[in-house]
């Protein structure tokens, strides 16, 4: 991790270099996230079956399958969203910079902050759109001065491409936005405690084709300061934000490769017959 | 398994394709027969036609990128349709072949006969079974079928390389026989093109079926 660790006096059960992946190596850089023999149960129900994932820096990698098959189950285990739901149980690692973020010292509060998460409907809180965004600095107590706060509060809402549709009016509130404008208010509150990740669960499902495309193109623009994981529905989005696609099946994944591949020849037929449409 | 939106749309693409084919091996079969047989009337069929098969090129051009826009396929079926894409021009400048070696009929069948014929219809036959395998592979989706036929380009390749030095030789020879044989010259590079073409269509057979470009590769 680049910045403070979630867990910063615990040494790690495995090392960075060992958490490599293959195709990290191929692309030169450690991966950012590392699944291993990843198990997921709702109950007795096995959600996630042995899933084995590297997922590389600064780039965009989607999760694609039909719905039940276990991706947005799979994306909540990777900021722990899913403590939350009683009677679930996880085994197996997922590492952040090597880091098991399952671990029993991990800061969940921490770990958050680094791995970000906006999800499939806006949801503002019902204050301005400038306590939106400095909500997290404020609780995280990560800014010194008003004058750094509405810095980054700026700088959180120009990355999320809003700055300029909101300047003249951040003291309005959020639920005056529109759903796409509220979307990029989610992924500006996201991005303002500086995550390393972020995570987007169908983000553009709820948004109309114009705010959609904004969303995307913002992706696209994010990814050089962000690690991106998206779970999406939209194959069509998948191909054209993802720079690696991941398909999933009744909990297993079936094909994880760069998305240019999936989309043109995909290895196994499964992943050809879902991609084809002739799945189901 | 249910039927999915896009299969009636590829069905049509790949129907139209073959009638396309089906047109320009005619095209090529009646083009030899008027050199082979001296019978212009076969060559002015070639020509008169081609309008037919500009048409279906024009029209298999719209169709793909219809399905391209409107059904956005993917993994096989767009490897399908690119291939499609791609082939049809190659096809239809088989067809021009075909016209441009019955314009060259028409020229020599107005001349006294040249001993080319026989040795010509040999080439033009392996020519034009190459061009039916390749169709058949383009079918069946059968990348083998498609390297062995592309294999068989060499042999054209020979042929073209014999004949041109008989030519040469004769017009070396006889003065007199300088213009029917630089006629004969066209028709013999025109046939070893079709084979080139031929081999174009093949290598995009390759990659639709296994997504593997075999394009500029040494054999």
């Amino acid at each position: 991790m680049s910045g403070t660790s979630i867990m910063p006096t615990i040494q790690p059960a495995g090392s960075v270099e060992s958490a490599k992946d293959t195709r990290s190596e191929q692309a030169g850089a450690p991966a950012k996230i590392t699944i291993e023999q990843l198990n997921f149960y709702y109950s007795k129900t096995r959600a996630l079956k042995d899933i084995n994932l590297s997922i590389p820096p600064n780039q965009v990698t989607a999760f694609i399958g039909p719905s039940g098959c276990g991706k947005s189950t799979l994306i909540r285990t990777l900021n722990r969203m899913n403590d939350v739901i009683p009677g679930t149980r996880v085994e197996g690692k997922v590492r952040l910079d090597g880091e098991d973020i399952y671990a029993q010292s991990t800061d969940v509060v921490s770990l958050r902050q680094h791995v970000g998460m906006v999800f499939q409907k806006s949801n503002p809180f019902p204050r301005s759109i400038f306590d939106n965004v400095a909500y997290g600095l404020q609780v995280n107590k990560l800014t010194h001065s008003k004058a750094e706060m509405a810095d980054r509060v700026e700088g959180s809402l120009k990355a999320a491409a809003l700055w300029d549709e909101v300047k003249d009016r951040l003291k309005d509130s959020a639920y005056g936005l529109s759903g796409g404008q509220q979307q990029r208010l989610c992924i500006a509150r996201a991005l303002a405690v500086e995550p390393e990740v972020v995570l987007m669960d169908e983000p553009c499902s709820a948004l109309d084709p114009i705010a959609t495309q904004k969303i995307e193109e913002l992706i696209v623009e994010l990814k050089t300061r962000y690690t991106i994981v998206i779970v999406t529905h939209n194959m069509q989005q998948a191909a054209r934000v993802s720079d690696l696609t991941a398909l999933f099946w009744l909990g297993e994944m079936i094909e994880f490769s760069a998305t240019e591949k999936m989309f043109t020849k995909p290895e196994k037929q499964m992943t050809e017959d879902y991609i084809t449409g002739r799945f189901g | 398994m249910h039927r999915r939106l896009i299969e009636d749309e590829l069905t049509r693409l790949r129907d139209k394709l073959l009638i396309m084919s089906g047109a320009t091996e005619k095209a090529i079969a009646l083009a030899v027969q008027s050199l082979t047989e001296r019978d212009s009337d076969r060559a002015l069929r070639v020509i008169r036609e081609d309008d037919l098969i500009d048409h279906m090129e024009l029209e298999i051009d719209a169709m793909c990128v219809d399905i391209l826009v409107l059904k956005q396929p993917a993994a096989s079926d767009l490897r399908f349709v690119v291939s499609i894409a791609r082939a049809a021009p190659t096809v239809e400048r088989i067809a021009d072949h075909a016209v441009n070696i019955a314009k060259h009929a028409l020229s020599l069948n107005d001349l006294p006969d040249l001993d080319m014929r026989i040795d010509v219809a040999r080439m033009a036959k392996d020519v034009q079974d190459m061009l039916v395998d390749g169709l058949d592979a383009f079918t069946s989706g059968d990348p083998e079928k498609a390297r062995s036929t592309i294999a068989r380009d060499d042999e054209v390749d020979v042929q073209y390389d014999v004949l041109y030095a008989k030519v040469i030789e004769v017009m070396t020879n006889d003065p007199s026989m300088v213009a029917r044989g630089a006629e004969w010259l066209f028709v013999l590079k025109h046939l070893e093109r079709i084979a080139d073409y031929v081999t174009n269509i093949c290598e995009q057979i390759v990659y639709m079926a296994r997504g593997q470009v075999i394009k500029h590769t040494i054999w």
